[in-house]
């Protein structure tokens, strides 16, 4: 019977177990962001890293400033002194001063809200997009992006990052191909803070995009190991039953 | 474990007193403590009952969810994500609903696998299956209505691209599409219809196609890996030699299987629920965008195979209403099955090389084509798109000829099981 019953599943886990290999593939693969959602401290350099240099033009209307204070163990004080810059209530959800007009006007188009943009884009891809800025004449920010080709976003971490120039190289009658970056001065960090930097950032994104994971997960062991005893217990409870069966 | 017979429409008490006005434990003998079904279920068995409590799932988690959506085209998106973040549950609910989505799926594949290995769908099982059928085409509404709810990106153009399906069909196609969103385009009034038939009418005709489908099941019996009618052999009080009483036995066995279930289940809800993009894809974190359509658009996976099928099928006649009718062909289709195979033997035990051989290529073909369904229609997918939507419908349309031809084994009279 166990031998059959082991076939059986063996049958069944095939036919699912592709499925489990299929990932939805979107475009191009990025080298690792490698941010961990259980940094505390990497999570509240984030959140001062996203309030001063991305809040100014990026809302993220599903997120509540007391909850990421409560979440990251910021004190309240401290919030309200650092890290709120366009609202007085903590219960508040954060929100741009710059006006949807306003931002038409000036970049052509309204910065995306960010309170999801790890899920919808991607760890990977923000931190490869933070990485990709470059000198670009041709753009009305004087910068373009290798992520994102024609961003309206400016390069608002060139302070920090330094300036950077990108090495295309052409053929004939193809497009040009990115080959590296080179950079034409520095920051005020070096490329290693600068890569943390981001890193942090990326990480508090993450941590927007889904305040409760960190939550779900440490749950999640304690469902499992439940169900492992239950499905223990229900497996004797069987065995019992079928002894009279034969 | 000696079972005494519980239930006694005599005596006094509560349960007299309703088993005189209401068939209790009628009800509960007829259909669980003696429904008698076979004792040789394998694993295969075991996603019915599965699917049930999926079921119920939905139905839990999703009323729960309708406390708080919000089914309009302003507020639907940010209500999913009041859901996540403000209501206290609320993301496990929706991890619980969005999982069991593709759950459902899954475990019904696998129970219509099961019942095309061991013919089950075989006479006197007809109505059984074509009632499975009926409920697999309403659970494919149901998914497909649901997935606008979240009114992300990836819910709209899906939304989009399907109803534009109904668009193909000559002369009333424009006006059915039209009559289908209740607007021009993908908008707060479809999706406002949408959720009406996601709550309410849909799983009020699921629920009722599941019971006509329990009691069909329990008029004929239970088929099982042998394909043979365990009624053939009764004892004197009637009941089938090779069959035990629903409760206990099946109940205690399905609890186990329903505890490996959960774990995986769980393990998908708690980490990763997602799924890699394929339970939820990442477009659908952006809210619906009229103006930007993702760069990729896919239904979710269960959807895939079909899909995979009407982009395979090339537009001639200047329409492209052939892609849809393949389709709606391959789930129209499968109805046909008890009369296409014509083998004299019903489980696949007893059947030839053929016959594994058929399966098996049918199996691959929904595997590859759902593959090709997610991905862009380049590169080798349409070619093997085109292959395999010949294979899939090969072993329908061919099933009477290779059915017969193939070789089979003598049947036994009674069931092979092995002591527990």
């Amino acid at each position: 019977m166990l031998t059959k019953n082991l076939k059986a599943f063996l049958a069944a886990a095939l036919l699912i177990l592709p499925l489990t290999t299929l990932q939805a593939h979107e475009g191009e693969s990025y080298p690792h962001a490698g941010n961990d959602p259980y940094n505390k401290a990497s999570l509240q350099r984030g959140a001062r890293n996203v309030m001063n240099y991305c809040s100014g033009c990026h809302s993220a209307k599903f997120v509540r400033y007391n909850r990421v204070a409560q979440d990251l163990g910021i004190p309240e004080a401290e919030l309200k002194a650092n890290l709120m810059f366009t609202s007085e209530k903590t219960a508040d959800t954060i929100r741009t001063a710059m006006s949807p007009d306003d931002a038409r006007a000036w970049f052509g188009n309204v910065p995306p809200d960010l309170s999801l943009i790890a899920r919808s884009r991607g760890t990977d891809h923000v931190y490869a997009f933070l990485n990709s800025f470059y000198l670009d004449p041709t753009r009305p920010t004087g910068v373009n992006n290798t992520v994102l080709p024609g961003t309206a976003m400016p390069a608002v971490l060139s302070d920090l990052q330094g300036v950077q120039t990108a090495v295309f190289k052409s053929e004939e009658g193809a497009a040009p191909e990115f080959v590296k970056f080179e950079l034409l001065r520095k920051g005020t960090m070096s490329p290693e803070q600068y890569q943390e930097f981001v890193r942090d950032t990326v990480n508090f994104l993450e941590y927007m995009a889904e305040p409760v994971q960190t939550t779900r997960r440490d749950l999640g062991i304690w469902v499992i190991l439940f169900l492992l005893v239950f499905t223990s217990f229900a497996y004797l409870l069987y065995k019992e039953f079928w002894r009279d069966v034969h | 474990m000696a079972i005494e017979n519980s239930g006694n429409a005599q005596g006094r008490g509560l349960r007299a007193w309703i088993n005189a006005r209401f068939p209790l434990d009628t009800m509960l003998k007829e259909h669980v403590t003696e429904y008698y079904a076979p004792k040789n279920f394998n694993l295969w068995y075991v996603f019915g009952v599965l699917s049930l409590v999926v079921l119920v799932n939905q139905l839990v988690t999703g009323i729960f969810l309708t406390m708080s959506y919000k089914p309009s085209a302003a507020d639907a998106f940010a209500s999913v994500e009041y859901i996540m973040r403000d209501v206290d549950w609320g993301w496990l609910i929706r991890y619980m609903h969005s999982t069991g989505a593709s759950a459902f799926f899954i475990v019904v594949y696998l129970h219509m696998f099961r019942a095309l290995m061991y013919g089950s769908y075989r006479a006197p099982r007809e109505l059984l299956w074509i009632f499975g059928m009926l409920i697999y085409l309403a659970l494919m509404a149901e998914a497909f209505m649901g997935y606008l709810l979240p009114w992300g990106n990836m819910s709209y153009w899906g939304a989009q691209v399907i109803v534009s399906l109904f668009g193909t069909i000559p002369v009333i196609g424009d006006s059915l599409a039209e009559w289908i969103k209740g607007d021009y385009f993908i908008s707060d009034i479809t999706l406002n219809r949408f959720f009406s038939l996601h709550v309410i009418a849909i799983p009020l005709i699921l629920v009722f196609l599941v019971v006509a489908h329990i009691l069909a099941l329990h008029e004929v019996g239970s088929n099982n890996p042998d394909g043979i009618e365990i009624k053939k052999h009764k004892d004197a009080r009637g009941i089938p030699l090779d069959g035990v009483a629903f409760h206990p036995y099946y109940t205690v066995k399905d609890l186990f299987a329903l505890g490996i279930f959960l774990v995986a289940f769980c393990a998908v809800i708690f980490f990763a629920p997602t799924f890699g993009g394929l339970f939820l894809e990442s477009p659908n974190f952006d809210p619906a965008n009229p103006m930007q359509t993702p760069p990729h658009i896919a239904p979710v996976w269960y959807f895939t195979p079909f899909y995979a099928m009407l982009r395979a099928v090339p537009s001639f006649l200047g329409t492209q209403v052939w892609g849809v009718l393949v389709m709606f062909g391959a789930i129209a289709l499968l109805f046909f099955l008890p009369w296409l195979d014509r083998s004299p033997v019903k489980s696949i035990r007893y059947k030839g090389p053929i016959t594994k051989a058929a399966l098996a290529l049918l199996a691959v073909s929904f595997v590859v084509l759902g593959y090709c369904g997610m991905r862009p229609p380049q590169g080798i997918y349409p070619l093997l798109a085109r292959i395999f939507t010949g294979v899939y419908f090969a072993f329908f349309l061919l099933m009477p000829w290779w059915s017969r031809l193939d070789s089979t084994k003598p049947v036994p009279d009674r069931v092979t099981s092995h002591a527990h």
